[in-house]
């Protein structure tokens, strides 16, 4: 059993009256990879956005280790922020940066690194991701992938403890989709670091989740929280069994009569 | 021509034939070409022949049927909704196989609960409460805009403001130098006109060399930086607020505030600042181009030499009225700043919000601009300076 990370505690999401999701208590430990998944529209994104600080719950708390996020006052929760690392649906570069600005930017605000040590920490977050010579580039000469390669290597920029993935492999070819999965997985294992997935994808789900939550659309509140594989194996609720299995495990299809 | 009368000789037509068999069971005949450009009966035609002697059962059978293509299939799902609405069961297993897999396929997953959104016309008070619940939410977000401005402004005051110098630079050649050429057309016309229409009067009693009083106390109090923050509301305010506004779209805003950067620091304090610090700038050279157009009248129609025309503005306007102008300029940078920011920040996630952004930011700017104008003007007049 490892340590808790982040403690979600009855959380309730809303866009003022509209409920997304009621109720949500999970609990993700150090150096998991834990995905949030469900069908499209579920919250999953919402959710995000309530565990990074851009949305405060309707009800319900978020503790980092033990400190309440959201009690907590502004300048506490910008701290925690900053050991987190977001990579967003559509990679979220600042497009008037280059992409060797976008990453210097964390690092000229919060470390006391001088020029040349940006530049060559620059160059190195960069050849992780596979874009090792694009540092003068502007996100919108390359392409929909490579953008988000590039902001996954400003998430890594600080080092976070935490990262959060937003659909990391919508809109990648299956190799890239493989590749940045891989690449996760080497995250976790050699820097500990804590990751958090929203996706949808059978195969990441399966491939690196070590431990999961199932938001559904319809009842509005989660249906299981564990690891993805034992949550297909053990089961019993219908519509995770169909979500994890692409449908197939109820091929029940009617012909004919409506 | 030949092309309308073709279609118009071999016309594609779909046939519907409502059948009833027995009292309880009906069919529906669905013939000839069920294409998109078919003339076909309206569906709801056939649901009302339905409706005026309900059944237990209809069968859907294909008589003749030619081509298909996605106009059968929404045909009959209309069909099917109705029927479900009215427990009418429904038989299309003597339908094209394609045609029954397509209405399977549309009715595979429910609608979700909630999910339709129904358009209803709100009634004229609701409109009204609505607006006004609109204008009170828009305050508060301005309140909220400008407390984190506030907090902003004292980090920068404490040099703790996180921003990036080069940002700072560009803004302000974007904000001043690049302004001179339309500042100095409008400007410059602005004084002409401005002495036009006082010299038509004034010379009605041979007072045409108070032309230069007029344009000088005019232009440096009122209109020089009036204009200028018109002008720049336009150029600058509308280009904040679509800069703002894309980078929300593009989630950019969220990705530096999960940095731990303030936007408000980030973005907005180094686009008020070059505002600021041009404004005032800008407003001088305004003034002088329009005193040169005053100059240009006085001079060409009206007989006033160059020599008088400066001597009488120098006795026209003191420091005074320059600072006037001043304080007036710095006030409308702010008041632009704020306004394109704040729509700029709050815009919507589409292209069009971002349009709307950038409409708002213009109106919201030009209404600050001339009431505080107006409110600086009748204050100075009471303390008569």
């Amino acid at each position: 059993m490892t340590t808790a990370h982040i403690t979600v505690d009855h959380l309730t999401m809303a866009y003022g009256d509209f409920v997304i999701q009621r109720d949500l208590s999970f609990t993700i430990g150090r150096g998991e990879v834990f995905i949030v998944m469900g069908g499209s529209g579920c919250g999953k994104s919402t959710l995000l956005k309530h565990l990074i600080g851009l949305h405060r719950p309707a009800k319900g708390q978020v503790y980092y280790d033990k400190q309440n996020f959201w009690r907590a006052d502004a300048e506490q929760r910008i701290k925690v922020m900053r050991r987190i690392g977001v990579l967003y649906q559509s990679g979220a570069l600042f497009s008037s940066l280059t992409l060797a600005e976008n990453i210097a930017l964390p690092l000229g605000e919060f470390t006391g690194l001088n020029k040349a040590e940006i530049a060559d920490m620059v160059s190195y977050k960069l050849a992780l991701v596979g874009l090792a010579g694009f540092e003068d580039y502007y996100p919108a000469e390359i392409s929909g992938g490579m953008q988000k390669r590039a902001g996954l290597a400003r998430a890594m920029a600080l080092d976070p403890e935490i990262l959060f993935f937003d659909e990391p492999s919508a809109g990648l070819d299956p190799v890239s989709a493989r590749l940045l999965d891989d690449l996760i997985l080497s995250l976790c294992d050699t820097l500990g670091t804590t990751i958090v997935v929203v996706t949808h994808e059978l195969a990441s789900i399966f491939a690196i989740g070590t431990n999961s939550v199932f938001l559904d659309p319809e009842s509005k509140t989660m249906l299981a929280t564990g690891n993805p594989k034992k949550l297909l194996a053990e089961s019993d609720d219908p519509r995770i069994i169909q979500f994890l299995t692409r449908g197939e495990g109820r091929g029940d299809k009617q012909k004919g009569v409506l | 021509m030949r092309k309308a009368s073709s279609t118009q000789q071999s016309e594609i037509v779909g046939y519907t034939v409502v059948r009833r068999d027995t009292d309880t069971n009906a069919s529906l005949e669905v013939s000839g070409q069920w294409l998109r450009d078919a003339r076909i009966k309206p569906v709801e035609q056939v649901v009302a022949e339905l409706e005026s002697r309900p059944v237990k059962r209809l069968s859907i059978l294909p008589v003749e049927l030619a081509d298909w293509d996605s106009r059968l299939p929404s045909y009959l799902l209309k069909i099917a909704d109705y029927c479900v609405a009215k427990a009418i069961e429904l038989d299309v297993s003597a339908m094209p196989q394609g045609v029954q897999d397509l209405l399977a396929l549309a009715r595979a997953v429910p609608e979700r609960s909630g999910a339709r959104r129904r358009e209803e016309r709100a009634p004229f008070l609701a409109n009204v409460g609505n607006s006004v619940l609109n204008l009170i939410e828009d305050s508060r977000q301005l309140v909220i805009f400008l407390g984190e401005l506030i907090l902003a402004v004292g980090e920068v005051l404490r040099g703790q403001a996180r921003f990036r110098a080069l940002d700072l630079f560009i803004f302000v050649q974007d904000a001043g130098p690049n302004g001179f050429p339309i500042v100095s057309l409008i400007s410059l016309l602005v004084g002409l006109i401005l002495a036009f229409v006082g010299a038509l009067q004034l010379a009605m009693f041979g007072a045409q060399i108070y032309i230069a009083d007029l344009v000088a106390l005019g232009t440096v109090r009122e209109m020089g930086p009036l204009m200028t923050a018109i002008i720049m509301s336009g150029r600058t305010g509308a280009a904040y607020a679509a800069q703002l506004g894309t980078m929300n779209v593009n989630s950019e805003i969220d990705a530096l505030k999960t940095m731990g950067i303030s936007p408000m620091e980030f973005l907005v304090i180094p686009r008020m600042l070059a505002l600021v610090l041009m404004m005032p700038l800008l407003t001088l050279y305004a003034d002088l181009l329009g005193i040169l157009g005053g100059a240009a009248v006085s001079y060409g129609a009206f007989d006033v030499s160059i020599t008088q025309y400066y001597h009488e503005i120098t006795k026209a306007v003191d420091i005074v009225d320059f600072s006037v102008g001043f304080f007036k300029s710095v006030v409308f940078a702010v008041l632009i700043a704020i306004a394109g920011c704040m729509r700029g920040m709050a815009c919507g996630r589409s292209a069009s919000a971002v349009g709307d952004a950038a409409t708002a930011a213009v109106v919201d700017s030009i209404v600050y601009i001339v009431v505080s104008d107006s409110l600086i003007t009748l204050i100075l007049n009471q303390m008569r300076i």
